[in-house]
C-alpha cells in the first residue's frame, strides 16, 4: 500500500484546480481505508487480486522521444476503422502524433482529461467522480486517487454522433512494472447519440498493471454504445470499471471483448434511473494457459418498466479460470422490470474451469426477471452431423467453438469491429484456415 | 456395394439389432420398412458411425472395406451418406461455409481439387434448383430457425452436393406435406444411377410411390423378417406390421 502513497506523491502537483486535489486525496484516504479486497469479500470471492496487491507497480514515467510507434503501428494493434476520430494512450500518455481526428458535430467536444481541465474545467468539476463511486470501490478510489489523463466526451442534447469514438490505449516495453489509470467521463444528454470503443492492447509482452475507470450519464431518450476490446499483453494485469446512470427511455448497450491479461476484471454497473430505459450488456472471452477472467455486472432497477438483457460467453482452454458474477436488483418503485441474464461457457480442455453466480434481489412484484447458465463442452449431435458429411474431427470442433463465439459477436452493431473480432475468433478456432 | 453380416448394435446397454443381414448392390434402391421401435434408425445411424451406437457383433463391409474400423468422416468421404431424420440445428455456422467444408473435404478424399467460394456458389445455384430453394439459404445458420419441410430439403441439398454413392434416407418423409415429399424424392431420383445405390428407411408407404424402391425389406425386433419386392411395400400398407410378426 505505501507504494501506492508514494505514486500519489509523485503525481505533478502543477495545474491541478483544489476540488480536483481534494478528490483526489479523498479518494486515497479512501482506497487505504479499503485496501485490496480479499477472496472473502463477496464480490471477489472467486478472483483473488493477490497478485496485484502484493506487487510494487510505480507510475509509468514515459522516456523523452515518446513511442517510437507509428499510426500503422497502432491500426495494425486494434480492431475497427482507422477512420474513426482515435485518441491514442501510449503507457497512459496521450500521443497526438498517433491520433487521428475524424469530422465530428461541432457541438461535440471530445477532450483529453488535461485539455478538458484547461478548456472546460467546469463540465469537469459537476461530472467527475460523481458516478464513479469511490467510497465502496477499491480499484475506483485508487484510479480517482491517481488519475492522470484520459478522455472526456460531451455530447449536447440532440447531436447525433455518426463516427464512433475510439479510444486507443498501447502499452509498450516501457510500460514494465508500471500501473496506468486511464479515465473516461462521457456526459450524452438528452437525445443524443454516440459510439465509444475503448481499445486496450499490449505490445512486446511487458507485465504492467491497467486500472481504467468509465463514467457515463446517458440523459433522457439518449443512446450509448460502449464497446471495451481487452487485447492487454499475456503478462498483464487489467481491472476496469465501467459506471453508467440511465435516464428516462435511454438506451446503453456495452460489450465487452476480453482476450488478453494474465489476470482481468471488468465490472459494468448500470443504474436505470428512468422509466423506460433499456441496458443490454453482452460480453465475450477467449481465454487459455493460466489466464484468469472475471466479469462482474450490476444492474439496478431504480424506475419501472426499465429492460435489461445480457448475454456473455467464455471459450476456455488450457487451465484457464472464467468467472461471470450477475446481480440485479430491482427496487420496490420499478414495477414492469423486465430482466434477462444469460451466461454461458465453452470448455475446450478439462484443466479449465468456471464460475458462475447469478444474483437476483427483487423487491418489486410485477416484473420478469430470468436467468440462465450453462457451462459445457461441444454438442455431441452436433459434432458427429458435421463428420457425417466428411467434415473431419478436428475441423468440426474447431467450426463449432467459433460457432459459439460468433453467436454473441451478433450483438455488435459496428460491422468493421464485429468482422474483426470474428476474424480474430476464427483464426484462433481453424488456426486461420479460409473462411 | 454394400455387405451387413449379423449386425447386432446396442444403444446405453440396450440391444436394439439382433442380427442384421443386407446385401446392397449399385444401382439398387432398398427399401427398410418397420414399427417404431423395430431398430430403422438404428441400422442407417451404425452405418453413419454414430458413437451413440455400440456395434456388439456381425460385420459391414462397404466396397471391400471394413466400414466399422471408418470414422464418421472416413465413411463420408468414402461416399456413405445419411439424411438424417433429425437434421442438427447449428447456429452460427451458415449453410454455405458447411457445405463447402463437406465438399472440399470429400473432394480432397477423392484426390479431386477443392472449390474456392465463388466456384462453390455457382455449383450451389444448380443444386439448388433441384430441390427449390432460395440462394438465401446459404447464408442462414445450418438448419436453424427452419422449417421441418426446410431441413428435410436441407438434407436432400446436402446430399446433390456431396453426390454419395451410398445414400441412407431415414425417415425422410416424416413431418413433409405432399408439395415438400414431392421435391425431396424428385431430387432423390435425379441422383440415381447405375453405379450408386440408395437405402430409404420409412414407417410408411407413401414415399415409395415417389421413388420406387427394387426391394423392399421388413425390420422387427432387431432383424430383417421379410423381404420381397416393391409389391410388400403395398401388403404392408393394406395389412399393417402385425401380420408379419406372426410370420417371422
Amino acid at each position: 500500500m505505501a507504494s501506492w502513497s508514494e505514486s500519489f506523491d509523485a503525481l505533478p502537483a502543477g495545474g491541478v484546480p483544489s476540488w480536483l486535489s481534494t478528490l483526489r486525496h479523498s479518494a486515497l484516504d479512501r482506497f487505504q481505508a479499503l485496501g485490496f479486497p480479499t477472496t472473502r469479500n463477496e464480490d471477489w470471492h472467486f478472483t483473488s487480486v493477490t497478485p496485484i496487491a502484493e506487487r510494487t507497480f510505480k507510475p509509468v514515467v514515459p522516456k523523452a522521444g515518446a513511442s517510437s510507434l507509428s499510426p500503422n503501428d497502432v491500426s495494425a494493434l486494434v480492431l475497427g476503422d482507422p477512420a474513426w476520430h482515435r485518441l491514442v494512450f501510449v503507457n497512459g500518455r496521450f500521443e497526438p502524433s498517433l491520433s487521428a481526428f475524424a469530422a465530428l458535430p461541432a457541438e461535440v467536444r471530445v477532450f483529453t482529461l488535461v485539455e478538458a481541465l484547461r478548456e472546460a474545467p467546469e463540465l469537469l468539476a459537476e461530472h467527475l467522480g460523481k458516478l464513479a463511486g469511490y467510497q465502496e470501490h477499491t480499484f475506483t478510489a485508487l484510479n480517482t486517487a491517481l488519475l492522470q489523463d484520459g478522455v472526456v466526451i460531451h455530447v449536447p442534447r440532440g447531436v447525433v454522433v455518426d463516427e464512433p469514438i475510439h479510444i486507443v490505449h498501447v502499452a509498450d516495453v516501457q510500460a514494465e512494472g508500471g500501473a496506468i489509470h486511464p479515465r473516461l467521463l462521457a456526459v450524452v444528454e438528452a437525445l443524443a447519440q454516440v459510439t465509444i470503443v475503448e481499445s486496450y492492447a499490449g505490445v512486446g509482452n511487458p507485465a504492467y498493471f491497467t486500472n481504467a475507470v468509465a463514467e457515463l450519464d446517458v440523459g433522457n431518450a439518449a443512446r450509448v454504445s460502449h464497446y471495451k476490446i481487452q487485447r492487454e499483453s499475456a503478462e498483464a494485469f487489467h481491472v476496469a470499471t465501467a459506471q453508467v446512470t440511465q435516464g428516462r427511455d435511454s438506451v446503453y448497450h456495452a460489450f465487452s471483448f476480453a482476450s488478453g491479461a494474465a489476470l482481468s476484471r471488468t465490472n459494468i454497473y448500470t443504474k436505470l434511473a428512468g422509466e423506460g430505459a433499456e441496458t443490454r450488456l453482452n460480453g465475450l472471452y477467449m481465454i487459455d494457459g493460466s489466464q484468469h477472467a472475471d466479469h462482474q455486472t450490476f444492474v439496478e432497477h431504480l424506475a419501472p418498466a426499465c429492460a435489461s438483457r445480457e448475454l456473455y460467453k467464455g471459450v476456455l482452454d488450457g487451465g484457464s479460470h472464467g468467472v461471470f458474477n450477475g446481480k440485479v436488483y430491482v427496487d420496490p418503485v420499478a414495477q414492469k422490470t423486465d430482466g434477462k441474464q444469460t451466461n454461458h461457457a465453452l470448455l475446450l480442455s478439462d484443466q479449465a474451469r468456471v464460475d458462475t453466480k447469478p444474483q437476483l434481489e427483487i423487491f418489486a412484484d410485477d416484473v420478469k426477471c430470468t436467468h440462465g447458465a450453462t457451462v459445457g463442452r461441444l454438442d455431441q449431435a452436433s459434432l458427429f452431423y458435421m463428420k457425417s458429411r466428411g467434415i473431419g474431427a478436428e475441423h468440426a470442433r474447431a467450426l463449432l467453438t467459433y460457432a459459439f463465439a460468433a453467436e454473441v459477436l451478433e450483438t455488435i452493431e459496428l460491422d468493421t469491429l464485429r468482422e474483426g473480432l470474428e476474424g480474430l475468433a476464427f483464426a484462433r478456432f481453424t488456426q486461420g484456415e479460409q473462411r | 456395394m454394400l455387405k451387413i453380416e449379423n449386425l447386432h448394435a446396442s444403444a446405453g446397454g440396450k440391444e436394439i439389432l439382433r442380427g442384421v443381414n443386407l446385401s446392397v448392390n449399385a444401382g439398387e434402391v432398398h427399401a427398410i420398412m418397420g414399427p417404431n421401435g423395430s431398430g430403422k434408425s438404428t441400422l442407417a445411424q451404425a452405418i453413419a458411425g454414430h458413437p451413440g451406437y455400440e456395434v456388439t457383433a456381425g460385420t459391414i463391409t462397404y466396397e471391400g472395406r471394413n466400414l466399422l474400423e471408418m470414422a464418421p468422416e472416413a465413411r463420408a468421404q468414402a461416399g456413405v451418406f445419411l439424411a438424417f431424420q433429425y437434421p442438427v440445428e447449428i447456429p452460427g455456422v451458415t449453410n454455405a461455409y458447411f457445405m463447402r467444408s463437406a465438399y472440399n473435404e470429400v473432394r480432397k478424399a477423392r484426390g479431386e481439387p477443392e472449390l474456392d467460394p465463388i466456384e462453390f456458389l455457382e455449383l450451389m445455384d444448380q443444386k439448388l434448383k433441384l430441390v427449390d430453394m432460395d440462394t438465401s439459404m446459404l447464408h442462414r445458420s445450418v438448419n436453424a430457425g427452419f422449417s421441418g419441410g426446410e431441413k428435410k430439403r436441407n438434407e436432400i441439398l446436402q446430399m446433390a452436393v456431396l453426390e454419395p454413392k451410398l445414400a441412407i434416407l431415414d425417415e425422410t418423409d416424416s413431418g413433409l406435406d405432399i408439395d415438400a415429399l414431392r421435391v425431396v424424392a424428385e431430387g432423390v431420383n435425379k441422383l440415381r444411377r447405375a453405379d450408386r445405390a440408395t437405402i430409404v428407411v420409412t414407417h410408411y408407404q407413401r414415399l415409395l410411390n415417389y421413388i420406387v424402391p427394387d426391394f423392399v425389406h421388413v425390420l422387427a425386433h432387431g432383424r430383417i423378417v421379410k423381404s420381397g419386392g416393391k409389391e410388400l411395400a403395398l401388403e404392408l400398407e393394406a395389412k399393417g406390421y402385425d401380420w408379419i410378426g406372426e410370420a417371422a
